[in-house]
């Protein structure tokens, strides 16, 4: 799998709900941010709409699958569109990798559309890759917002 | 308005039930806008917000948008933002520091103070009949360096308007070692389609958490033990408290709930998880309490950390957690759409770790993307959506009805899950909107 299958495998995932699956695509050290502020750099004194690392993570996709997990029940139904992939580095045996992200989301009557810049770093495993770290930023991150319940 | 007589809006606000209109008719939201959110004192912001003279934010007071700005090195004003001339907001949404706000559209500007200084093609004014400034908010008063406002020119002072709910703000400085408080580290803006009162009645209800956030104390439940003290894990203070609200019926029982005449509520007496806001035998907590013992004295400090109050709402645009430092303002936009701004403060003389922590809980706790936050919106839309049908035209707020103790400044509910706090918030909605 190239990189740009490995991209649009992952979105695949999330769109299908197989979201175990798509657990397993992360190492055990990896980070999965969704800044709250434009460029923002650190994630330990500021804010995240998400800042999870492998154990959150998992937990957030147990949470998906309670019976009385309110606002995921039933998941949102999306379209993740990877676009613009770009390999900005390799070095220390990962690949980061630039892309953009259109995602657009159904619930409760509801379809919003988000807009992001994404940086994945991606480690070579075997035939395929496993995600270190992914990095969401939101265009509208800093805007008032509705709840988010979705991976992105 | 006539048709919102105080005998009419008298019979929507019954001691145990409240009628659905008050969540879902839109006139009787622009009548609060102009009673409630017109008279009542707003909290707009906190004084370390305002650093230096010119430093300002916007704000929203219902549906005015303001600036907040520091006029002088020792003075605070509240200006609508709306240019005199052809009603352009004089100032773009955000912060920062200026000397002029001068309106984009045919560059009228204003000082600090809002007096108007210049205007392009003043020759074709008559220049006493031009306006002098920009609409100045007549009362702004700060409790404990929380700011404070009213769109009314006359009313009670802040300080009775808070009655005992300043022991909450007490509580939130008086933890802070020197009380030195600074709003850090972002500010979450989140929105929901429903009413604003939603927002205010969750905050302190000891009986949604079992059902509502069920989900999150199960997977919190299932999710690696806490490290031991010092050796926390990075999301331990936001496990604890998702499991925390798991607790059984008998703590939420136990609380103590509170309310004043001026609609604001005070949860106390919730905690049972001391690592959670105690932070027993963590290092960093302890450096912490050495640092508050310097300054106020072993004993002084032994009280302040043993206040246990939990959430305390002000009515009506404000709800806070004084113990982990996160603050919530509201801002209704429509009947049924509200907008909620979320802001974390830092102890400037306490151990990093603490504010890690503070960040760390808002964003799992109280964040959009939150695992908590998300089912509590997720069923204020759902109550929105039931009240909008007018099939069924109350809604029950009775639970403990009947057994408030009056208190000295309010009522105490006979238990923790005693409804006691927005029977008191109705109260208050009534005496606004029919003065």
């Amino acid at each position: 799998m190239n990189i740009e299958e490995f991209l649009y495998h992952e979105a695949r995932l999330l769109d299908t709900h197989r979201l175990e699956a798509w657990l397993d695509l992360y190492t055990d050290d990896a980070t999965y941010w969704v800044p709250l502020e434009q460029g923002q750099q650190d994630a330990l004194e500021t804010s995240s709409i998400i800042h999870d690392d492998r154990t959150l993570l998992e937990l957030r996709v147990k949470q998906a699958r309670h019976p009385r997990a309110h606002a995921r029940l039933p998941l949102a139904r999306t379209v993740h569109q990877v676009g613009n992939i770009m390999v900005l580095s390799e070095q220390y045996g990962e690949v980061r990798v630039a892309s953009t992200l259109t995602l657009v989301e159904f619930r409760a009557e509801r379809q919003r559309v988000w807009g992001a810049l994404v940086e994945h770093h991606l480690r070579r495993d075997g035939e395929t890759f496993r995600i270190a770290h992914k990095r969401v930023e939101l265009v509208n991150s800093e805007g008032e917002i509705d709840g988010v319940a979705i991976l992105f | 308005m006539g048709a919102f007589e105080r005998q009419t809006l008298a019979a929507l606000v019954q001691p145990d039930r409240v009628h659905r209109s008050l969540y879902a008719d839109p006139a009787l939201f622009d009548l609060e806008m102009e009673r409630l959110f017109g008279r009542a004192w707003l909290v707009l912001g906190h004084e370390s917000q305002l650093k230096a003279p010119g430093d300002y934010f916007t704000a929203r007071m219902g549906r005015e948008p303001v600036i907040v700005v520091k006029k002088s090195p020792v003075e605070i004003a509240v200006l609508v933002n709306r240019c005199v001339h052809r009603g352009t907001t004089v100032c773009p949404e955000g912060r920062g520091n200026a000397e002029r706000f001068v309106c984009p559209y045919h560059g009228w500007s204003y000082d600090r103070a809002g007096v108007l200084q210049a205007v392009p093609f003043a020759d074709g004014y008559d220049r006493e009949k031009l306006p002098r400034g920009l609409k100045v908010v007549p009362r702004v008063a700060a409790y404990r360096g929380f700011i404070f406002a009213s769109l009314s020119p006359s009313g009670e002072s802040l300080e009775s308007f808070l009655g005992q709910a300043k022991a909450s703000f007490d509580d939130f400085v008086d933890r802070a070692p020197g009380g030195e408080l600074e709003v850090a580290g972002g500010v979450f803006r989140h929105a929901y389609n429903g009413n604003w009162k939603l927002m205010l009645e969750n905050h302190l209800d000891g009986a949604h958490p079992a059902w509502v956030h069920a989900s999150s104390v199960a997977v919190a439940r299932a999710a690696p033990e806490p490290g031991r003290p010092g050796e926390e894990h990075y999301f331990d203070i936001a496990v604890r408290q998702m499991r925390q609200n798991g607790a059984p019926d008998s703590v939420w029982e136990g609380t103590g709930m509170r309310a004043t005449p001026r609609g604001h509520g005070i949860m106390g007496d919730y905690h049972d998880d001391s690592r959670l806001v105690a932070g027993m035998g963590n290092p960093a907590f302890d450096e912490y309490r050495r640092a508050l013992a310097d300054r106020v004295g072993r004993e002084e400090a032994d009280r302040i950390l043993g206040v246990t109050l939990w959430n305390t709402v002000i009515y009506p645009s404000c709800s806070f957690m004084s113990q982990f430092r996160q603050l919530r303002i509201l801002q209704p936009l429509a009947v049924d759409r509200t907008a909620v701004h979320t802001y974390s403060f830092r102890m400037p003389q306490a151990p990093p770790s603490m504010f890690r922590d503070t960040v760390a809980f808002s964003n799992v706790v109280n964040g959009t993307g939150s695992w908590v936050l998300t089912d509590d919106l997720e069923v204020y839309e759902r109550i929105q959506r039931g009240f909008a049908s007018g099939a069924v035209e109350w809604a029950q707020i009775g639970r403990g009805f009947g057994r408030d103790a009056a208190e000295p400044d309010g009522l105490r509910g006979a238990t923790g899950t005693s409804e006691v706090y927005i029977r008191a918030q109705m109260r208050a909605w009534l005496d606004y909107m029919a003065e």
